[in-house]
């Protein structure tokens, strides 16, 4: 296949999504024959554009906070003093992960009420296991002889963290984010069920009206935002990689 | 000067290191010779404190290396690894400079250093700076590594088989690199190999190792002529010695009077390549020329086999 055809595949999605979510009027005819009765064609409770953004934010959030974390422990428990702490994080994060982001929601309501806060805490627990796994694979598989180079020429603990360990587990790192977030703005959507303005609900509105046609755009926009998203994170990676002359995996 | 002074070193019931005790002198290449798992490499960390003996004391210029905290000892101490270890996300100018940024040196100096060991080791500063460590060929790569373990100016430079994933080209010359630089700045070396070639050829005393002991601490030419064990005595190699010892002298030392036929020998050369260039091109004698390419005499096979002789 030619070079320039993946990237000229993303840039007519690039250049559709834009077009729908400032112009959904002209997908009108489009969308047309999935409704029924003369229902509406495009979601009109609200502007699909705002929605988009606020998704967005919700995500970036909780991934954001999810990260800060996930690297914080995982830094934590690859530190000698921190080892004996590496079994309980594990499982504090896998228990983050096992519990389903539905059961979060319904727990979190009557603690935080309804509103963003609710599915922030659902995509930042769920977003933690990716983060910190791929954050320990990165900071305890650095080439031995690497780290052995770095404490010979008198760095510090901290100065080898910085400017040694960190730096090459990015592009590991980067890619336990980039799962955090494929998997967050699709869950980011059952958040509506609990009055969190996402995506999820120009679905949730098509679901109650049995209008086909909410429910295909708001799903493609999520997917069309995950493939984008994934896409441009994995390149950052293999630009990382590559810095290093290591081959992304 | 570096002090070694009953160092032991125990992993709970194993001794890795026991009781080694022996004096560095300044501007000399110390080469400590062992087999895998005799406790050289352990030896040798405990000089920049990467290990913590279990007793002894180590002096550097008869200052305990504990009197200051084990990251400062190890600025000024020089060390370089097998395998290089450069970093692979920092340009070759950026290893080199890693040790001089701790210091905090301002960047004209560090500039101008990185610049200076760079062309000292024929890499363009312009062309190979920018690079980074993968770029780069092997040989290319270990001597980035030795010129970032230079770059503070240590007066000792600590090295762990350095030439380890060199092929044996690149190791010869690489190994006199070393020795030219060793000269210029008159650093202390001590170097860590499982090679007795390289052992004699690259030092002016040789500490053999053999499970934690210091089997025998002596000159090479000491070493050949009366190992103090049927270990040392293997590891140099009965097969090998008199073609060490005449590798230890220069042609210039063994020069007769006399003139010989046939294309001169440099007097710097080893004895060794002497004899090899007489027994392969089958003459009993060659000229040798000094540095000014002035005839100093000749060499001979028979002048060299007697040199080849153990020491009385």
């Amino acid at each position: 296949m030619k070079a320039w055809l993946p990237a000229l595949l993303r840039l007519a999605l690039v250049v559709l999504l834009v077009a729908f979510l400032t112009n959904p009027g002209w997908f009108e005819p489009l969308l047309k024959p999935l409704t029924e009765n003369n229902a509406p064609v495009i979601y009109n409770q609200g502007s699909l554009l705002t929605l988009t953004l606020l998704h967005l934010r919700t995500v970036l959030l909780a991934t954001l906070a999810a990260t800060i974390v996930a690297v914080a422990l995982a830094i934590l428990v690859t530190r000698p003093a921190g080892a004996e702490f590496l079994p309980l994080s594990r499982s504090l994060v896998n228990i983050g992960q096992t519990f389903p982001p539905v059961a979060v929601l319904a727990l979190a309501v009557p603690a935080v009420g309804f509103g963003e806060w609710p599915t922030l805490i659902a995509l930042f627990l769920y977003g933690l296991l990716p983060i910190f796994e791929n954050a320990l694979t990165g900071l305890t598989t650095l080439p031995a002889n690497v780290v052995e180079a770095a404490r010979g020429a008198g760095m510090t603990g901290w100065q080898r963290l910085i400017k040694v360990e960190l730096p090459l587990s990015a592009p590991i790192i980067l890619g336990g984010i980039r799962l955090s977030v494929v998997i967050g703005l699709a869950t980011a959507t059952i958040g509506s069920t609990v009055a969190a303005k996402t995506l999820g609900e120009v679905i949730i509105a098509g679901l109650l009206s049995n209008n086909l046609a909410f429910i295909l755009q708001g799903g493609l926009i999520v997917a069309a935002l995950a493939v984008l998203i994934y896409d441009g994170l994995s390149a950052v990676e293999r630009y990382a990689a590559r810095r290093m002359g290591r081959e992304a995996e | 000067m570096i002090e070694i002074e009953g160092i032991t070193k125990r992993y709970d019931a194993t001794t890795v290191v026991d009781d080694v005790s022996m004096v560095i002198e300044p501007r000399t290449v110390c080469v400590i010779v062992g087999t895998s798992g005799s406790g050289k490499t352990t030896l040798l960390r405990m000089i920049n404190r990467l290990v913590e003996p279990t007793a002894g004391i180590i002096k550097l210029d008869g200052a305990d290396n504990r009197s200051v905290p084990g990251y400062e000892l190890r600025r000024s101490i020089g060390y370089a690894i097998q395998g290089h270890g450069l970093f692979p996300h920092r340009t070759v100018a950026q290893n080199i400079a890693t040790v001089p940024v701790l210091l905090g040196w301002d960047k004209d100096r560090i500039k101008a250093r990185v610049d200076e060991l760079m062309t000292l080791y024929q890499l363009d500063p312009q062309a190979y700076g920018p690079r980074y460590p993968h770029e780069l060929s092997g040989g290319q790569q270990q001597r980035v590594g030795v010129a970032r373990a230079l770059a503070a100016e240590p007066n000792v430079l600590l090295m762990d088989e350095p030439f380890g994933a060199l092929d044996p080209i690149i190791r010869t010359k690489a190994q006199e690199d070393l020795l030219a630089i060793q000269k210029r700045f008159g650093t202390t070396i001590i170097l860590v190999t499982h090679d007795m070639e390289e052992a004699v050829h690259m030092g002016d005393k040789i500490a053999v190792m053999d499970a934690g002991k210091l089997v025998q601490y002596a000159k090479p030419a000491e070493i050949l002529a009366n190992p103090a064990s049927s270990f040392v005595e293997t590891l140099v190699g009965a097969s090998e010695r008199p073609f060490r010892l005449l590798s230890l002298g220069r042609v210039r030392d063994a020069v007769e009077i006399g003139s010989a036929e046939g294309e001169a020998i440099p007097g710097d050369a080893s004895q060794r390549d002497a004899l090899a260039e007489l027994l392969w091109s089958g003459r009993p004698a060659l000229p040798v020329k000094g540095t000014d390419g002035k005839p100093l005499g000749r060499i001979t096979v028979d002048g060299l086999v007697k040199r080849a002789a153990r020491p009385a």
